[in-house]
Formats: structure tokens, sequence, C-alpha cells
């Protein structure tokens, strides 16, 4: 029978006999019957490695540039269900940071590439959420490469799941709102209301929070030359908001926000931070280690601006502390919008200064009465549709597909003894967010991206390590045969040239108001440029 | 389609993608320039002056970062300054430099594995480089905010980690000696952490 599973010999030295039956029903149609290792090729090397990647964030990107460096003979297809490449370097990183869109240099070196073939608008594995865009099932992706990647992020939000959190007008998360001012087409109609009051909570501390916070506070005329969609900057300069309040579990010391995102709010002109509890920082700071040691420094000495007492003019925020949210409630004028968010009171243990300790509730609630909440507690990856089909372990609580630390898809099996081991599917990676959980910087996602694209050319490499369709006559067919098989419309697809126009069109658009480019927040407006 | 190969083969010989005659040519000027900067000394130390580009890369992508954003131009005979890179398995790369270089322009130039994902822009920890003398270390500029808050996110921080874009090149710096961190390592416990 096939053998689709991959097992380290040491982990599972029967592998030979093992069957995912599941798999194989799936890709059965170019392998043949035996997969032992003499019957492999002599070596995969003398025909070129096809490989699809899922995604087109840095992820993706990293991993693609990676594996074409390391494995000679090495063609990547690039799936984006978008019209647009780049992930959230385009939708995530905030409009003014500029250059931590550098990257997309690179990437733009990487696609250049005649080895490298971008194939946008065209969702793998569920069907498009845009009208005119393509899809084709993963099961046939599968049948015409040698490996895939998947590197499509996290697309979901965890949620507090406290009662309001969906009803009351004025919740916002971090991830729409974030997406709305980068002109995500799926949230370009979001249009929140920051004119209901001057008051704004936003919970959760990690950089995405200091990423709204900053965005609600920052001067608008500083946001006018960046790439923010227009619809943002109209809303940004129509806001009331003066005070923002960044809530968070637990202490300073276990926050989650880096320090250049702290000292470029500490450092906005005109704003005030107010001063944080001393009690939570540790007496003597020098004692910590560099990286705590000079955020404790940044907090404890505070801003420029120190608040007005009357609160009127100045614009303000604070990081609020040791506050774990209970529920959103209503205003008593208006019982659809959001009035007051309740909070409960909590206490660290073993003590504040314990980078892992963990919040208690001390049962004390605690009221902050604002019109606007932004949930920030971190994005949150979903499986594709297929996966349970096709027998791919997702592990829902981490939010991650299974894999080995290096970006081999694992599964649990069983062993001719009965005890369960773990054992790789040929041919398949993870790399990114949905491989090790939506958080750090880009350079966290490529160096866990290279470690991944690594793992596929260490594998490639060895003569006994299974690939997906290697005992074919030919070569994979790559994006060829996945177009013949699925009838996708061609006139769906956006290749990377289409992108250069789409992308030369927002560049033009910028143009007479300054800006580096105006985004299309549509897909149909994308689309029109190349048709 | 013609305007799709013209913008490929403008690319190629900029970046030395994979087997295209352009791409050599991009290894072996490379190379000259290795061989010419590190000339004049070579025949009194010959083993010290390794050049920069091992064929098994020289092929690959991995200098398309080479002239991306590290441009930097050969010294003058005689204005040399010299740099050694020891990357993560040990081998040594030493370069002549012009005063004013950075160490993430001289490395990409010369195709070692240091990234700049941020284009030199002090935006991220990907061009971190270690000192190995800790004499070097104290005659260099004094990190500012900026640089020390991308020095805290980078994996392998010691005491004379710097970001290597923004170590520049001076007479006082001749024979300084970085280290490349690893750029790729095993995920730890911690990562799984949320």
């Amino acid at each position: 029978m096939v053998s689709l599973t991959r097992a380290r010999p040491r982990t599972c030295a029967n592998w030979q006999r093992t069957l995912n039956a599941s798999l194989s029903a799936f890709v059965s149609r170019g392998i043949a019957s035996s997969s032992s290792p003499a019957s492999l090729p002599p070596s995969h090397n003398e025909r070129p490695c096809r490989i699809a990647v899922i995604g087109s964030g840095p992820a993706g990107f990293y991993t693609a540039y990676r594996a074409m460096t390391k494995i000679r003979g090495a063609k990547v297809d690039m799936y984006e269900s978008l019209p647009v490449p780049f992930g959230l370097v385009r939708f995530g990183v905030a409009p003014d940071h500029p250059e931590v869109k550098n990257c997309q240099d690179k990437f733009e070196e990487v696609a250049a590439s005649p080895d490298f073939t971008f194939v946008g608008n065209v969702s793998v594995g569920s069907p498009s959420d845009h009208p005119d865009g393509g899809a084709v099932s993963l099961a046939s992706i599968l049948r015409h490469y040698n490996a895939v990647v998947f590197a499509y992020g996290a697309s979901m939000d965890r949620t507090l799941g406290v009662p309001g959190e969906a009803a009351l007008k004025g919740v916002y998360s971090a991830r729409e709102f974030v997406g709305w001012y980068n002109g995500l087409p799926e949230y370009a109609n979001l249009a929140p209301d920051l004119t209901q009051g001057e008051e704004a909570v936003i919970i959760g501390q990690g950089n995405v929070a200091l990423d709204v916070a900053r965005m609600l506070l920052e001067d608008v005329d500083v946001l006018r030359k960046s790439d923010i969609a227009a619809h943002a900057l109209g809303a940004l300069s129509k806001s009331k908001v003066k005070r923002v309040h960044i809530v968070g579990r637990r202490g300073p010391m276990q926050a989650a926000f880096t320090i250049k995102e702290i000292r470029e709010l500490i450092k906005l002109s005109a704003v005030a931070f107010h001063p944080i509890d001393t009690a939570l920082i540790p007496s003597d700071p020098k004692q910590l280690p560099r990286a705590p040691r000079r955020l404790m420094d940044i907090l404890l000495k505070g801003s420029p601006t120190t608040p007005s007492p009357s609160s009127n003019t100045t614009k303000s925020w604070s990081l609020d502390f040791c506050l774990t949210p209970k529920q959103f409630l209503p205003r008593p004028s208006s019982p659809s919008h959001l009035g007051f968010t309740e909070f409960e009171r909590t206490s660290l243990s073993p003590n504040p200064f314990d980078p892992h300790a963990y919040a208690l509730g001390t049962g004390a609630a605690v009221q902050i009465p604002s019109p606007l909440a932004f949930r920030s507690i971190g994005y949150k990856s979903a499986p594709l549709h297929e996966f349970a089909d096709i027998g791919i372990p997702f592990d829902a609580a981490r939010g991650v597909i299974s894999n080995d630390g290096s970006g081999r898809v694992q599964h649990e099996e069983r062993t001719r003894g009965a005890a369960m081991a773990l054992a790789s599917f040929p041919g398949l990676y993870c790399a990114g967010w949905v491989k090790r959980g939506p958080t750090g910087v880009i350079a966290s996602t490529m160096q866990d991206a290279f470690a991944t694209a690594d793992a596929i050319a260490q594998d490639w490499a060895k003569k006994d390590v299974p690939f997906l369709n290697e005992q074919g006559d030919g070569a994979a067919a790559g994006w060829e045969g996945v177009q013949l098989e699925t009838g996708v419309d061609r006139a769906n697809v956006v290749s990377w040239e289409d992108w250069r126009k789409i992308d030369g069109a927002e560049r033009r658009r910028g143009r007479p108001i300054g800006k580096e480019r105006e985004k299309f927040t549509t897909t149909s407006e994308m689309l029109a440029v190349i048709r | 389609m013609s305007t799709t190969f013209r913008a490929l083969t403008q690319r190629i010989p900029r970046l030395g993608f994979t087997l295209r005659q352009p791409s050599v040519a991009i290894v072996q000027q490379a190379r000259c320039y290795s061989k010419l900067s590190a000339a004049p000394r070579s025949s009194r130390r010959p083993t010290q002056y390794l050049l920069c580009l091992p064929l098994a890369q020289s092929r690959t992508l991995s200098q398309s970062s080479a002239v991306g954003h590290g441009h930097v131009d050969p010294p003058k005979p005689g204005k040399e300054l010299y740099v050694t890179f020891i990357d993560k398995e040990g081998a040594e790369y030493k370069i002549a430099v012009n005063n004013g270089d950075n160490l993430l322009d001289i490395a990409q130039a010369h195709d070692l594995e240091m990234e700049g994902a941020c284009g030199g822009s002090c935006a991220c920890s990907t061009c971190h480089v270690i000192v190995t003398d800790q004499e070097y270390y104290d005659r260099i500029p004094e990190p500012g905010d900026d640089e020390n808050d991308m020095l805290d996110l980078a994996f392998g921080l010691t005491e004379t980690s710097r970001l290597g874009c923004q170590v520049h090149m001076t007479p006082e710096l001749d024979g300084l000696r970085v280290k490349l961190p690893s750029m790729t390592r095993n995920l730890q416990e911690s990562d799984f952490k949320s």
C-alpha cells in the first residue's frame, strides 16, 4: 500500500507500513504503488523542487526566498487570496512605520526571479471572500507540488467572551480597526464612530494595542503623508478622542509591548503619559536584565508633556494595569451603545515582579466610562476548511498547525507497539504565525521562515525523505497543473505583472496629495486596474 | 510578455538569480573585488584572505542582497580599512573597506548572511553583530536609544552586540572583528507561550 506518512526513523521504525488513508485519497494520483526508500529516485535533486506557498506575507516570502536560495532548481508558486501581496506588511504594519515595510524590497527581488510565480486573487482550500476572486482546492494543490508551505497567517481574532462584546456599538476589535486604517478590503466599511466622546479603552497591552493608541493620539497631519487609507484619515481628523486607557490584566513586568513602541507613544508631541503605578516596578530596576531594565526606566521616566488637570486641552494616555475585563455595559441614554467597560481588579501571583506572574481576581469592580473600546488581545489562526477531510491536524488551543518546531507538519499515529508517536506528512510544512502563533515582529517571522525553508532543504537533500508526487513520470506540474485540473478562471488570476500595475496605479493616486500611495480599498477597484 | 522579460533581464544582473549567465558575471565581479581589495597583503598572509563567495552559495538568491542595499565602493589602494566577519560556522572573511562604510552594507556587498530587513533604518534587529573584542567595542560610538531598543529584541544579545547598519568604519576600527549570530534557531519552549 501507499505510505504517505513520513516518520523519522527514530520515532517510528515501521513507517513504510503506515497509511494515512485520508491523505492518500487526496494525493494518490501522482504516487506509485510503493514508497519504500529503495524505490525513491536516486536523488531529489535531479528534478526541480516544486513548492507551493500559501500566503504572501513575510512568512511566505521569507520561506520562498530561503528555499530558492538553499535548494538548487526550486520553483515556488505563491498563492494569495487577495489581488495584492505582502499580507500584514501591507495590512498590519502601521502607516507611520514606513521603514518596517522596507522588507518589501527583498520580496520584490524574490518575485523577480524566473523561478517564482505569484498566483494572486486565488484562495486555497476555501471559497474566496470576495465575488471576483478565484479558488482552488487544497487537494488539487497537493497533487501538483512536491512540497506545500502553509504561511497564511492568522485570519481570526481572539475574543474575550464577556457580555456586551458582540452586541454593543462602539466595541471594536483591533484587528478590524487596523485593517480599516490600512485599507484592508474586508474592513473598508467599518466606519468606526470616533466622535461619541473623549475617552477610549483598549483592552490588551501588546504592540497592536499601542499601534491603535498611537493612531488615536497622533497628530493627524503626521499621518497625511503616510499610506493610511483615505477613509481613515477622514475619520481620524474628526475624532474627538483625547484620553486613551491601555488596559492589561497584569503589570509592566509581564506586558507584551516592546520598548520601541512605548518610546514612540511617550515621544508623541503634546501628548501626555499618566505616570504608572510604581508599586508594580521592582524597587531596584538596575538589578534587572537589560531589556526589562530599559523598559522599566522609560516607563518610570514618563513623558515630557504632563497631563493637564482639566484634561480639556491635552491628549493623554495611560497604561492601566491589573484589570481584567468582565463586561461591556450600555450607555443609559442609548442602550445599544457602549457606555462603560467593567473590569475586575487583579493581584499578581506570586508577586508583581515575576515575569511569569499570573493575575488573580480580587472581586473589586472598576468601571471605565467610554463610548469606544478596542479588543486587542491577539490574533488567531484558523484551519483551512479542507484540513479535516485530509487529516492535517490543527492545534485549536494554540491556533497553530501541529508541527515539529522546524515547520514539518506532524500528526500522531499509532506505532506497531500501539504507542503513539509523532510522524511528519511528506512534503507539508508551515511557517509564520500559523506555525508558531500570532506573536513577534517581522525579524522573528523571518527567522522562523528561514527555519522552515532550511527544514525543506535538509529533507530534499536526503534521499530517503519522501515528498509529494515524486513517483510520477515527470516533474510536478505546479500551477499549470492546478489550473488545468481546477479550471480556475484565468481572468480572475492576478500575476506579479498585474500587481505591479495595481502598485503603479496606487502610487499615481497618492502623488498629487503627497502620499507614497493611495491604496485601493476594494478588490473591484484593484482588479479594475488590470482589466 | 516582452516587458516581463525586460524587467527580468534588468533585474537578474543586479540580483544574480539562479543559473543565468548574468548571475555568473556578478559573482565574478564580486570575487574580483574581493581579490583586489585583499591583494596588497595577501602575499604575506594568504590564508587570511578568504574569498567572500563560497561557490556553493554563489549561484543562489542569497547574493540578491549583495547589491540590494549593500552598496559600497572598493577602497583605494593604501586607504583600506579591514574588518573581519566570522560566520556562524566559524569561517572568517577579512574584507578591505572604505572609511565610512557600515557593516550591513559591507556584509551584503560580500554576500555574507546578513538580512537587513528594514533596509538599514534601525527598525529591526536582523543585522545584529557581536563585536569579539571589548576594546574595539568601546571605540564604536555608543548606541542610541533606537538601536538599543532594537537590540533588546535581538536573539542571542551579548554585552558587545551592535546593529551592523549603525556601525560605520573609521581608522580607529581598522582590524575590527565581528561575529554573525545564527540566523535560524531551534524554537524554544517559550516560543509556544502566547
